[in-house]
């Protein structure tokens, strides 16, 4: 495996020329870096701790307060700081967690074809039936709220998406003769999978992980707007827009600082997403060879 | 089945039928073919495209793929059946005891493997050995086979060798647990003549020192010429004639291997025409009845069309499936 992603490093190293020489993919790149740093460093970025009470509620922006404070004089800027930190966590791990489920789930498909493709492919059908925001509140509110549900509900509706394009490359390699050289040796199907196909296909399964973390946390904003999400004290995007709603007439900053947050951090995935795929496109990647 | 060579047989196929069942049409690319291949001998299936020599080596390693089934036969490999085993079984025998190459060196090796990996991987699936432990025995395959520098070539990736490489990488990678047999599906055929000749020698050489067995499938006869001990023509799912090599060449006595030999074009011969074995070569799904080569052949008599020849024994050691020379 480290061997698969060492190539697909040194290759996304070439492509990075292409990358690089794509600013708009290195500006994206720019976005990630920021919203992370934040998130990282938040305790030392935050002035106040974000659930406490520290001043009256509503203020403007100004020297102590940058961002003013909320409807409870909570100090606004630290809790969109430290509400990067819920973003990140959650836009990685539901994207890991369904690619953990889709990527085997779409290659055993693939592979196989036949009924068991028929099976994996029906059930994905019927969770591509419900709109995704829709999916992602319907299993919250079962699990309830909290940060650990929303992985778990956003990265069971994402999974869909990674099971797909796994089928798609198993599809089109299983046919591959080094898979049949393979089979020649004597290797068994799984040790094909693993080792043949599923590093072959790491190219396109890893722009839509990334792609897909833009998704997850445009999705995490819902559910904590709709109530769903993170659990208040906790701060995040969402739940921050969604306590704004209903003082929007008193403060008109507070609903912007966290909705140009989230924009931020999903403009940066999708760029970053879109200047993967097109570096290593495939026809780049001939070329290269 | 022995035609009194003194060697041993150590595969023997028995009546194979291999059958397609396509849409529509069931397609007998296999039709009842017995051979047996000695020890330590290099044995040639030539035949035109279509004759059923791949579809033959396939079902010698049960890859055939659906929709096509091993119907009928006993595939008798040093005492063992092989159509009887479980696919478990198959499987150690796969790339440890009889291996395979195939003609396309480019597309046979996975692109973002490392060669030394790809080579050690028969060790590590049949000799469980470690990557590290592995690596010794790759070098020295590396260097059995000819390619230079392989300290260096060893964490090489297959698009940085030419074709001649690659094909080299694929006869280590077939050779790493010394296999019994080799089959070799026109190993040559893509690679261009020079380098043909240079691949070829070494197979000669590799056959030599380990003594496997080496099955060549080839159309080409200049290689049967040079290579091979002994050769089995096939056509159209069967088989027309089985000689050592000398004898086919310079005196064929099926028809078919006759009109095949006179269709090479010679040095020195003056033609305007290339001879050509007048009709084409038959269907699969229907094929003619009795023998399958009467409808274009110069030479029929009656029976010819009633009645399938069977594969017999002349005196000279050789089998020829013909009416004339019963």
């Amino acid at each position: 495996m480290m061997g698969q992603l060492r190539k697909i490093l040194a290759q996304m190293a070439e492509g990075f020329q292409n990358f690089a020489s794509r600013r708009i993919a290195l500006l994206g790149l720019c976005l990630i870096l920021v919203v992370v740093v934040v998130g990282v460093f938040a305790p030392i970025l935050a002035p106040y701790d974000p659930t406490k009470l520290v001043s009256t509620p509503l203020l403007a922006p100004s020297r102590e307060h940058l961002l003013g404070t909320d409807q409870l004089g909570r100090d606004v800027f630290s809790r969109v700081v430290y509400g990067a930190r819920v973003s990140l966590i959650v836009g990685i791990s539901a994207q890991l967690l369904s690619a953990v489920i889709g990527v085997p789930a779409g290659l055993i498909a693939g592979y196989y074809g036949g009924r068991v493709d028929d099976v994996v492919m029906r059930i994905v059908d019927v969770f591509m039936s419900f709109p995704y925001i829709l999916l992602a509140l319907m299993i919250a509110s079962v699990l309830g709220p909290g940060l650990q549900n929303v992985i778990l509900a956003l990265g069971i509706t994402g999974w869909t998406t990674m099971c797909r394009i796994a089928r798609v490359q198993a599809l089109s390699l299983r046919e591959g003769t080094f898979v049949e050289s393979s089979r020649c040796i004597g290797a068994s199907d799984l040790r094909i999978l693993a080792h043949h196909i599923l590093p072959n296909s790491m190219a396109p399964i890893l722009v839509v992980l990334t792609l897909g973390m833009a998704t997850a946390i445009t999705g995490e904003a819902s559910l904590s707007f709709l109530g769903m999400g993170i659990k208040p004290p906790q701060p995040s995007w969402g739940g921050i827009l969604a306590e704004s709603r209903g003082y929007l007439f008193q403060s008109t900053t507070l609903p912007l600082f966290p909705g140009v947050a989230i924009m931020v951090a999903v403009l940066g995935f999708n760029l970053v997403g879109d200047g993967l795929r097109d570096a290593l496109d495939p026809r780049l990647r001939r070329r290269a060879l | 089945m022995n035609n009194g060579d003194p060697k041993e047989s150590i595969l023997t196929i028995e009546n194979l039928r291999t059958y397609f069942y396509t849409r529509g049409a069931v397609v007998k690319a296999v039709d009842g073919i017995s051979l047996d291949i000695g020890t330590s001998e290099i044995f040639g299936l030539v035949g035109e495209s279509g004759s059923g020599k791949s579809v033959t080596a396939l079902s010698i390693m049960r890859l055939v793929g659906s929709p096509g089934v091993i119907e009928d036969g006993k595939i008798t490999f040093k005492g063992t059946d092989l159509l009887e085993l479980s696919e478990n079984e198959m499987r150690q025998v796969r790339g440890d005891k009889i291996s395979m190459i195939f003609q396309d060196p480019a597309t046979y090796l996975n692109p973002i493997m490392k060669l030394g990996r790809q080579i050690a991987e028969p060790l590590t699936l049949h000799r469980g050995l470690t990557r590290s432990e592995a690596a010794k025995r790759v070098l020295e395959l590396m260097d059995l086979v000819g390619i230079p520098d392989p300290e260096r070539r060893i964490n090489d990736y297959p698009h940085q060798l030419s074709g001649g490489m690659r094909q080299r990488v694929l006869i280590a990678t077939a050779l790493a647990c010394q296999p019994d047999i080799l089959i070799a599906d026109e190993p040559t055929t893509a690679l261009d003549v020079t380098i043909q000749a240079q691949i070829l020698d070494l197979l000669r050489e590799l056959q030599r020192s380990l003594g496997s067995s080496v099955v060549l499938i080839t159309h080409d006869l200049g290689v049967i010429a040079e290579m091979c001990d002994r050769v089995a023509v096939m056509y159209a799912g069967s088989v027309m004639e089985v000689a050592e090599a000398d004898a086919l060449l310079t005196n064929p006595k099926h028809p078919y291997t006759a009109a095949l030999l006179e269709s090479l074009p010679r040095l020195g011969e003056e033609r305007d025409r290339l001879h050509v074995i007048p009709g084409s070569v038959p269907s699969a799904v229907t094929p003619p009845s009795g023998c399958r080569f009467h409808p274009r052949c110069s030479k029929t008599e009656d029976g010819c069309e009633q009645e399938i020849p069977s594969l017999i024994q002349l005196s000279d050691g050789r089998q020829v499936a013909c009416h004339r020379c019963a």
